[in-house]
């Protein structure tokens, strides 16, 4: 049976994607950024994951305001990196997993939890961005990637809550795939940051670090955080910490098994407008 | 009934609900045809004729020509849309936020690396600093 062997939490600024592209990450500011992880590209080498369950969102690149998802999964055999307007990132195209993906829906939508499907979409920074702070700059990534988007650009994304109990059906439906594969499990964006209006450039570190104490000691009393807590202190764009908790509902220990192992903790302020936070969780 | 809007109150700040959302349509789908590079041309070329294709209020297409991204939202813009207009103009990310600011380009790069925006004073609408 597959397996869920990690969760991995990170930021996914445009700008470090940008920085990479341009060969600017060396320069001391991105720097500062990238040297938080550097275990962690060893690990994810390490680890050799046969699949990436990539919980995202998309920045109104594959979908406009025509229609808005509130959970879609990709499960189409490889998605295209989108031209946000800058045009399109020079990173691999992504291989998806169908086979998995479609038993994930089938699964996930009998647990309650209404997916939509898409067969069709390129994928944004959100996406890309943590496959470049973990992987590097290689030719193809390491392994074929399930992209889950979920919409926090129209107010009201999911609640946290309602992520992290999918997080829990999500897990429900790897663990009864048939095939032995080490699936791992990836919560991306955030932390504190506004990008819009008087109020732009809010960081809360305080605010942040509290909520990588309790991602990794107190999920659940987390889940039951509310939205406006989110946008009044981390930022009108920082709510997209819930899906965080996506990642965080799929591991063990909140399922009744093991402790779950910290491997990793990183946190800096700024890349561009925003605080970047990084954990690695393993299963036991 | 009206819905519960507890985030009216918090300063510098407009929340992308259904509301707006259904204000901004065409302005944000405006933005979205940006992301083709022969829309984007054809915008350059003439902004005035370009907007007159959409069907959008005169104030939204003012806004736009001003590139005035707070009047924008207020109008019912997204930032992540708003987003393809600077791309257009071959901006960053944080050119923008820092345009909506008030601050110089030069004042909001240096808040940013000096740790951004404080959120004390920074919750409430008329709360002391």
């Amino acid at each position: 049976m597959a397996r869920i062997s990690a969760s991995v939490y990170t930021s996914h600024v445009p700008a470090i994607g940008a920085a990479l592209d341009l060969g600017k990450s060396a320069e001391p500011y991105w720097q500062a950024v990238f040297k938080g992880y550097d275990f962690s590209k060893q690990w994810l080498k390490d680890q050799k994951p046969d699949v990436i369950f990539l919980v995202y969102n998309d920045h109104a690149n594959a979908f406009s305001l025509d229609v808005i998802p509130t959970f879609a999964i990709g499960t189409a055999p490889e998605f295209t990196p989108a031209d946000e307007g800058w045009g399109p990132r020079p990173v691999p195209k992504v291989i998806g997993h169908p086979k998995l993906a479609a038993h994930i829906a089938q699964s996930v939508i009998q647990d309650d939890f209404d997916l939509t499907i898409v067969n069709k979409m390129d994928v944004d920074h959100g996406l890309t961005v943590p496959l470049s702070l973990m992987c590097g700059q290689p030719q193809a990534w390491p392994c074929p990637v399930i992209p889950f988007a979920v919409n926090v650009v129209q107010y009201p994304a999911p609640s946290g809550r309602r992520c992290y109990m999918l997080g829990k059906a999500i897990r429900k439906a790897i663990e009864t795939y048939d095939e032995p594969l080490n699936v791992q499990i990836w919560g991306t964006g955030g932390m504190s940051h506004q990008l819009q209006g008087p109020r732009a450039g809010l960081i809360n570190k305080e605010f942040d670090n509290a909520f990588l104490d309790r991602l990794i000691s107190d999920p659940e009393g987390l889940s039951r955080m509310p939205h406006i807590d989110y946008v009044r202190e981390a930022g009108s764009e920082g709510i997209e910490l819930v899906m965080w908790l996506i990642a965080r509902g799929a591991m063990n220990d909140v399922n009744g098994g093991k402790q779950t192992s910290l491997r990793h903790r990183f946190y800096h302020v700024p890349a561009s407008n925003t605080a970047v936070g990084h954990l690695i969780l393993e299963n036991n | 009934m009206s819905l519960e809007k507890p985030y009216t109150d918090v300063p510098g700040t407009t929340i992308f609900d259904a509301d707006m959302s259904r204000q901004g349509y065409h302005l944000n789908q405006f933005c979205m045809s940006l992301m083709k590079a022969e829309n984007r041309a054809r915008f350059k070329a003439n902004e005035r004729a370009y907007l007159d294709e959409w069907p959008m209020s005169e104030e939204q297409k003012q806004a736009v020509l001003a590139r005035d991204l707070n009047r924008c939202i207020e109008l019912g813009g997204n930032i992540y849309f708003l987003a393809k207009i600077g791309a257009t103009d071959g901006k960053s990310f944080q050119q923008m936020a820092g345009s909506m600011s008030g601050m110089s380009e030069e004042q909001y790069r240096d808040m940013m690396a000096g740790g951004g925006r404080s959120v004390e004073g920074n919750r409430y609408i008329g709360e002391k600093k």
